[in-house]
């Protein structure tokens, strides 16, 4: 990393790191927000951006690890390391599952088979009455608390919790990228028919990089669970996977950064919106396409072609 | 006996509603390989036509000439104004569809409003006979012979015409298709039209049948996209397949396993993925 860019990230790591006591508490609960939602962009960054799937099902892994949560905590009163390890291990599986049939298509065809994948959770969960509590939801689900007396409770700790999992998550994602079966997986984006020429496990590459992110959406879900205290199909609904997608390429797809961006423009445009009105959907829509026709390389994407 | 008589021929009628839902997006995706999440809003919008259509001259075939012919339009101006510009970019086409989606179901609430409504249906269709053990509601009837119809229209205007002969060309190899003098962009409005059209169509059906509601849009997609997955995209035969087999399972897996039942329907189609990916009907 060259000082250039390395001065702009160290700065928005201090303005994490210390502007959050300052922020009116409505601020940082969006601000949470964002970054519970950047965790989940990232995590499907690594499949659209890096490896070339553009996954309709995404919300699944993402809502598999906030009904682990719920239903860890509300029934059977586990604790926050419990909850975690077992909210990720659970979308690890389904994403290992998923992969399994998702994996051997490709283009528009690997996005209608991970659409229908993702509305089989999507039925379970409204569905599966006894377990999820259907459409009601499961709520008062409690903000974590650690052995040693930490509690997570209250919005300030409870965010600097998020930066912490987000810090992870962009850390070794970091890594995930630019490692060399990171740049196996953008030479699959680029050219699948090379890579397998080359000799390369093209399957497997995509498979791993599938139950990686499926694992990344999880973390993202699982804080999304204790964030919000009340998990609904809504987590898991085809308007959540789109929503994902909307981040990503709206931020920047193939970049780390775009994706924050985008969970930062995506999650600030629907929280004010829904304060000043009731047709925010119809405005909501109505921004999908503008950013279409307008921004098709994404904010990344047009800074980009902009310095040049 | 009774209830497994009573189940198939629900599924069954049910799979008739579906088909009419999947065909569109079947043609659509065969010709111009969009993934068009609007098309379940087409089914929604035409079944709020159709209902406004029934209470303004109570005439039933008026409501489903309206519903589908507008909601054709709407589809036709969308592809022309929007989606034209997206060939081949599946990223960018289904967040632009999923925008119209989003607008269309705010649209729909604004006018509509949020109640459950069910279209009235003609008398005469509204009334049932038994059957042996089984009590045949007319309407479940109805809605077998229209999807049979037009199942038939179909099959002929897509083999016998010179018009379904392009769009079969189209589906094999559009880049060929355009080479030997077909004008694919104007064949691909008309069939994003007539997938519109026909989604329409099984949205005022439905209404009478299953209602319209908010909401009602998004649960209907993924049953269009298991029905064209499962048959093959851009395949005829496929689609009648695949929707009397996802009518049959939903009713089926709602009856016998009710929790499970989004999962009875979705692990066959991951099953018959796995086995053959492009479908039981499908080419590559």
């Amino acid at each position: 990393m060259t000082w250039r860019r390395a001065i702009p990230v160290a700065a928005c790591a201090a303005l994490l790191v210390g502007a959050p006591p300052f922020l009116p508490p409505y601020a940082l609960t969006l601000l949470t927000q964002i970054l519970i939602f950047a965790i989940f962009a990232m995590s499907l960054d690594l499949l659209l951006g890096y490896t070339g799937l553009a996954s309709l099902g995404h919300a699944a892994y993402f809502g598999i690890a906030a009904y682990v949560v719920a239903i860890l905590t509300t029934q059977h009163q586990a604790s926050f390391w419990a909850c975690l390890v077992a909210a990720i291990l659970a979308a690890c599986a389904v994403a290992a599952l998923f992969g399994l049939v998702a994996i051997r298509a490709t283009g528009v065809y690997f996005l209608m088979i991970t659409l229908a994948l993702g509305m089989v959770i999507w039925g379970l969960a409204f569905r599966w009455v006894s377990l999820t509590m259907g459409d009601n939801g499961i709520s008062g689900i409690a903000r974590p608390s650690l052995s040693a007396g930490w509690s997570f409770a209250r919005p300030l700790p409870f965010h600097y919790l998020s930066l912490v999992a987000f810090l992870i998550a962009f850390g070794l994602l970091a890594l995930i990228v630019r490692s060399p079966f990171g740049l196996s997986l953008q030479g699959i984006r680029e050219s699948e028919r090379r890579m397998r020429a080359l000799g390369y496990d093209v399957w497997l590459h995509k498979y791993v990089a599938f139950i990686l992110s499926g694992a990344f959406a999880g973390l993202a879900g699982a804080l999304w669970a204790y964030y919000d205290g009340f998990v609904s199909p809504v987590e898991v609904h085809l308007l959540t996977s789109v929503e994902a997608l909307l981040m990503v390429a709206l931020g920047g797809p193939g970049t780390l950064v775009g994706p924050i961006l985008g969970a930062g423009v995506i999650v600030l445009f629907k929280n004010l919106l829904s304060i000043y009105t009731k047709r925010w959907l119809l405005i909501l829509g109505l921004f999908y396409i503008a950013v279409i026709v307008i921004a098709p390389k994404g904010i990344v994407g047009a800074l980009r072609g902009a310095r040049r | 006996m009774e209830f497994w008589l009573t189940q198939a021929f629900n599924g069954i009628s049910y799979g008739a509603l579906l088909f009419l839902l999947g065909s569109g997006l079947s043609l659509v995706f065969g010709v111009m390989r969009i993934v068009n999440l609007a098309h379940g809003s087409y089914f929604l919008l035409g079944g709020y036509v159709g209902l406004t259509a029934v209470s303004r001259t109570k005439s039933f075939p008026l409501a489903l000439l309206s519903g589908a012919l507008s909601v054709a339009l709407i589809g036709l101006g969308m592809e022309r104004l929007f989606l034209r510009r997206l060939i081949k970019q599946s990223l960018p086409q289904v967040l632009m569809t999923m925008g119209f989606a989003l607008v269309f179901q705010d649209l729909g609430l604004l006018v509509w409003g949020g109640d459950p409504h069910t279209l009235a249906v003609p008398a005469l269709l509204a009334r049932s006979v038994q059957a042996g053990p089984v009590f045949v509601s007319f309407y479940r009837l109805f809605i077998i012979a229209v999807a049979s119809a037009v199942g038939l229209v179909l099959w002929v205007f897509l083999e016998k015409t010179r018009a379904g002969a392009c769009i079969r060309a189209t589906v094999d190899d559009a880049e060929m298709a355009q080479g030997v003098g077909i004008n694919v962009p104007l064949l691909s409005a008309g069939v994003f039209a007539l997938g519109a059209f026909l989604a329409a169509l099984g949205g005022v059906v439905g209404a009478g049948f299953i209602g319209v509601y908010p909401g009602l849009d998004f649960e209907v997609l993924p049953y269009a996209f298991v029905v064209v997955i499962v048959g093959g995209l851009g395949s005829l035969p496929g689609v009648i397949v695949g929707s009397l087999l996802v009518g049959l399972l939903d009713k089926f897996g709602k009856a016998l396993f009710p929790e499970l039942s989004y999962f009875t329907l979705f692990a066959p189609m991951a099953l018959i993925l796995a086995l053959k990916p492009t479908g039981l009907f499908g080419k590559r």
